[in-house]
C-alpha cells in the first residue's frame, strides 16, 4: 500500500514539476507574447459557443447554456476563494449570500414579486451587491470572533436559515417562488453581429433560449472580478489576510487589524456571491428555494479546495470541472457528490494544495526533496 | 543613564491566571536607547511580562505607560502602531508566505493603501510637499522620492498603493540585509532554517518601526558562534536607535550584552542595576544556583 502510495506520489510530483517549469518559461516569456498569447485565449473563450470542437459539446444540454454555468461557477469561486484560499475562513454557507443576491433582484426587478417597485436590471444588481455585502458584514461582525470549525458552523446555519426563510416567507412568494425574474437588458441583436454562428439579427440579446449574450456578460464579469480580486491580492490588502490566514494572533501583533480584514474577505466574498446568484437568475427568469441546498454550497467549497484554495486559476478550473463534468457525463451526473466527496479525500492525501500548484509549491517540491534525502 | 527619559513604564502591575499568581506586583522602567535583559528562572513571568506589555494578556492591576499612554486595554494592533514590536520564543512566522513578504508584513503597519485603494490604483495621492517629508523619513522611500524629485517624474502621479508597495518592498530589502538573510528573500519562511527564521522574525518585528523592540529568547537552540553574531544584531539595531527589551536565559549573553538587568523569580522582582551589580546579588545567585544547605 505504501509502495502505491509513494509512486503515486513520485508522478504526481514530477507532474508538478511539469508545470511549475511551464510556469517558469511562461513568466520568462517577453511581456508582448504573454499579453499576446493571453489576448487569443480570452478570444477563444467569447468564440467558444461558436465553435465545433469535437468531444467537449455537451450531448444532452445546450452547450452555452453549460459555458454559462461553468462561467457563474467561476464567479462563485472566485468570490469564496476570497474567503477561503486568502483569508483561510472556512465559509460552509456561501450559497446564503448567492441565495441574498438573486432574491434582491428577483424581488426589485420582477413584475409578479409581492414588492410594487419595478427596477430595472442594472439598477437591481449594484443594489443586490450592496444588500449581499452588508449581509455578509452583519453575519461576520458578531461571527468573525470565532475561529476554525466554530465559523464553519456559524456559515453554515446561516445557509440554511436564508433557505427556510425563502422557503417560508411571503417577501419571497414562499415555495411558489418569484417568476419574470429582468434580464439585463431588452434589446436585440444588431445586425453586424449575424455572421456569428448561433447569432439571429432582431433576435433578443438576453433569452432564455439562446443564452450567447448571458454567456458573453458573465464571462466579462469574470474577468473584471478576477482582475480586482488579484489587485488585491498583490497588494497590502492581500498580504493581511495571507498573514491572517497563516497565524491570526501573529498577524494582529505585527499590526494588522484582523477584524477588519476578515470583515472585508467577508464583504468582498458575499458580495461576489451575490454577483453570481443575481446573473444566474437572471437567466433562469425564475427563482424559488429549491436551489439553494446545502449540498451546491459544499460542492462549491470542495471546487475550491479541489482546484487549489488560494490560487485563482486553480479555483477557476475546480469551478469549470464542477460545472460542465455532471453536464458532460450525464449518466454519472448522480454520483457527482460521491464523484466530488471520494476526489476530496484524494486530493487530500496527495495534493492538500489543489489541482493547480501556486507559485509557492515549487520551494515546497525542493524541501520535500531534501527531507527524502535526510531521510535515506 | 537617569537622565534618559523613561520609554516604557511597568507600574505594578498583576497577572492572575485563576489561582496562579504569574506577575506579583511587579514595576520596572524601561530607558530610551538601552537594551533592558528580564531575566529569572523557567516559569519566573517573564514571557507573561512580554504578554502583557504587546496587549496579549490583559493585566489583572496594574498599569503600562508607553511614552506615557497608557496601553492596558488597548487592541494589540494598535499598540504595535504605537511603536512596540516584539519576537515569539516559539516562532510563529507566516510559514506559507516568503521572507520578504513577512517582512512586508510588518512595514504594512505603518501604510494606509484601504481596500478600495489597492482595488482602483489610478486614484493619484495628493500628497503635499510636507506630507511628502513625512512619508519619506517614515516609511523610507527616500530612494525613490529623491529619483521621482530627480528625474522629475511627477509624484502626484503614483497611486498610494504604488508609493507604498515599493516603500515596503525597498524597507523589507534592507531588513532583511540588516539582519544577513537577503539572500532567501524569496524563499518560503518554512523553509528557511532555524537561525534564519528566528532572524525574520526579528526583520519583520523592526519593519513596522518600533521605538521598542520586545525579543522574547533570540538566542534559544543557538551556538556559541550564532549567539556572538546575534549579539553584535542587536547592538546594532539598538545603535539605529531602537530600544530593546530582550528576555534571555543564557547568562553569559545577557551580561555581554545589556545595559541594565530586571530579575524576575516567581513573579516578583527581585533585583534590578547593571549587569556587574545583579551578578553580585545574592538573591539572584540564590535563585539562579539554590540556597546552600548550610546557608538554609
Amino acid at each position: 500500500m505504501m509502495a502505491v502510495i509513494d509512486s503515486a506520489r513520485k508522478a504526481d510530483e514530477s507532474r508538478v514539476r511539469a508545470v511549475t517549469g511551464l510556469r517558469d518559461r511562461w513568466a520568462n516569456l517577453p511581456y508582448g507574447w504573454r499579453i499576446s498569447v493571453l489576448f487569443a485565449f480570452v478570444i477563444f473563450l467569447y468564440a467558444l459557443p461558436g465553435l465545433e470542437i469535437p468531444l467537449i459539446k455537451t450531448p444532452d444540454t445546450d452547450f452555452t447554456s453549460v459555458l454559462f454555468l461553468c462561467a457563474v461557477y467561476v464567479l462563485v469561486a472566485v468570490g469564496l476563494n476570497v474567503v477561503i484560499g486568502l483569508a483561510g475562513l472556512l465559509d460552509l454557507g456561501y450559497i446564503g449570500f448567492y441565495a441574498v443576491g438573486a432574491y434582491t433582484v428577483a424581488i426589485l426587478g420582477s413584475p409578479n414579486s409581492p414588492v410594487v417597485i419595478q427596477y430595472p436590471w442594472v439598477v437591481c444588481v449594484p443594489i443586490a451587491i450592496a444588500v449581499t455585502m452588508v449581509s455578509g458584514v452583519i453575519l461576520g461582525w458578531p461571527t468573525l470572533r470565532l475561529r476554525g470549525d466554530y465559523l464553519a458552523i456559524v456559515t453554515l446555519g446561516f445557509g440554511e436559515i436564508i433557505r427556510v426563510f425563502a422557503l417560508n416567507s411571503d417577501i419571497t412568494n414562499g415555495n411558489r417562488g418569484i417568476t419574470g425574474v429582468p434580464v439585463p437588458s431588452e434589446g436585440t441583436w444588431p445586425e453586424w453581429m449575424d455572421w456569428f454562428p448561433g447569432i439571429t439579427a432582431g433576435r433578443p440579446i438576453f433569452s432564455v433560449s439562446n443564452v450567447i449574450g448571458f454567456y458573453w456578460l458573465a464571462l466579462t464579469l469574470v474577468f473584471i472580478c478576477m482582475l480586482g480580486v488579484r489587485r488585491l491580492e498583490r497588494s497590502r490588502v492581500g498580504r493581511s489576510w495571507l498573514a491572517i490566514r497563516e497565524d491570526e494572533d501573529a498577524a494582529e501583533v505585527m499590526g494588522v487589524p484582523t477584524f477588519k480584514y476578515k470583515l472585508w474577505a467577508f464583504a468582498i466574498g458575499a458580495a461576489l456571491g451575490g454577483l453570481s446568484g443575481a446573473l444566474f437568475f437572471s437567466k433562469q427568469t425564475f427563482i424559488n428555494a429549491q436551489g439553494f441546498d446545502l449540498f451546491t454550497s459544499i460542492l462549491w467549497v470542495a471546487a475550491v479546495v479541489i482546484g487549489g484554495a488560494g490560487n485563482q486559476l486553480g479555483v477557476a478550473l475546480g469551478a469549470i470541472l464542477l460545472a460542465y463534468l455532471p453536464e458532460r457525463f450525464r449518466e454519472f451526473a448522480d454520483y457527482r457528490l460521491l464523484i466530488f466527496g471520494v476526489a476530496l479525500i484524494v486530493m487530500t492525501i496527495f495534493r492538500p494544495q489543489g489541482l493547480l500548484p501556486s507559485r509557492r509549491r515549487k520551494v515546497e517540491l525542493e524541501d520535500r526533496a531534501k527531507e527524502g534525502a535526510v531521510g535515506e | 543613564m537617569s537622565e534618559r527619559d523613561n520609554l516604557l513604564e511597568v507600574d505594578n502591575v498583576t497577572i492572575r491566571f485563576g489561582g496562579v499568581t504569574a506577575l506579583d506586583g511587579v514595576d520596572f522602567v524601561v530607558k530610551e536607547g538601552e537594551i533592558l535583559g528580564l531575566i529569572g528562572p523557567n516559569g519566573a513571568g517573564k514571557t507573561t511580562c512580554f504578554n502583557a506589555v504587546t496587549g496579549v494578556v490583559k493585566p489583572t492591576s496594574g498599569a503600562i505607560r508607553f511614552r506615557g499612554k497608557a496601553l492596558v486595554g488597548q487592541q494589540r494592533h494598535k499598540i504595535t502602531r504605537l511603536g512596540i514590536a516584539r519576537t515569539f520564543q516559539n516562532i510563529r512566522l507566516f510559514p506559507e508566505m516568503t521572507a520578504l513578504e513577512n517582512v512586508q508584513v510588518g512595514a504594512d503597519a505603518r501604510h494606509k493603501t484601504s481596500v478600495v485603494g489597492a482595488l482602483f490604483r489610478t486614484w493619484r495621492v495628493r500628497v503635499k510637499e510636507h506630507e511628502l517629508v513625512a512619508i519619506d523619513a517614515k516609511s523610507g522611500v527616500g530612494r525613490l522620492v529623491q529619483q521621482v524629485r530627480r528625474t522629475g517624474q511627477r509624484i502626484f502621479g503614483l497611486s498610494r498603493h504604488t508609493l507604498e508597495e515599493r516603500a515596503a518592498r525597498e524597507k523589507a530589502v534592507e531588513l532583511l540585509k540588516l539582519v544577513g538573510i537577503e539572500h532567501r528573500a524569496g524563499e518560503l519562511a518554512r523553509s528557511l532554517a532555524y537561525g534564519e527564521q528566528r532572524r525574520l522574525e526579528i526583520a519583520r518585528a523592526l519593519a513596522t518601526e518600533p521605538g521598542l523592540l520586545c525579543l522574547d529568547e533570540p538566542a534559544a537552540g543557538f551556538n556559541p558562534a550564532e549567539k556572538e553574531s546575534l549579539l553584535e544584531l542587536i547592538r546594532k539595531i539598538r545603535d539605529t536607535g531602537v530600544t530593546v527589551l530582550l528576555i534571555e536565559h543564557d547568562m553569559r549573553l545577557v551580561m555581554g550584552v545589556t545595559d541594565r538587568i530586571v530579575v524576575l523569580e516567581f513573579g516578583k522582582k527581585i533585583a534590578e542595576g547593571t549587569p556587574a551589580e545583579v551578578r553580585e546579588n545574592p538573591a539572584v545567585i540564590a535563585a539562579y544556583l539554590g540556597v546552600p544547605t548550610d546557608a538554609a
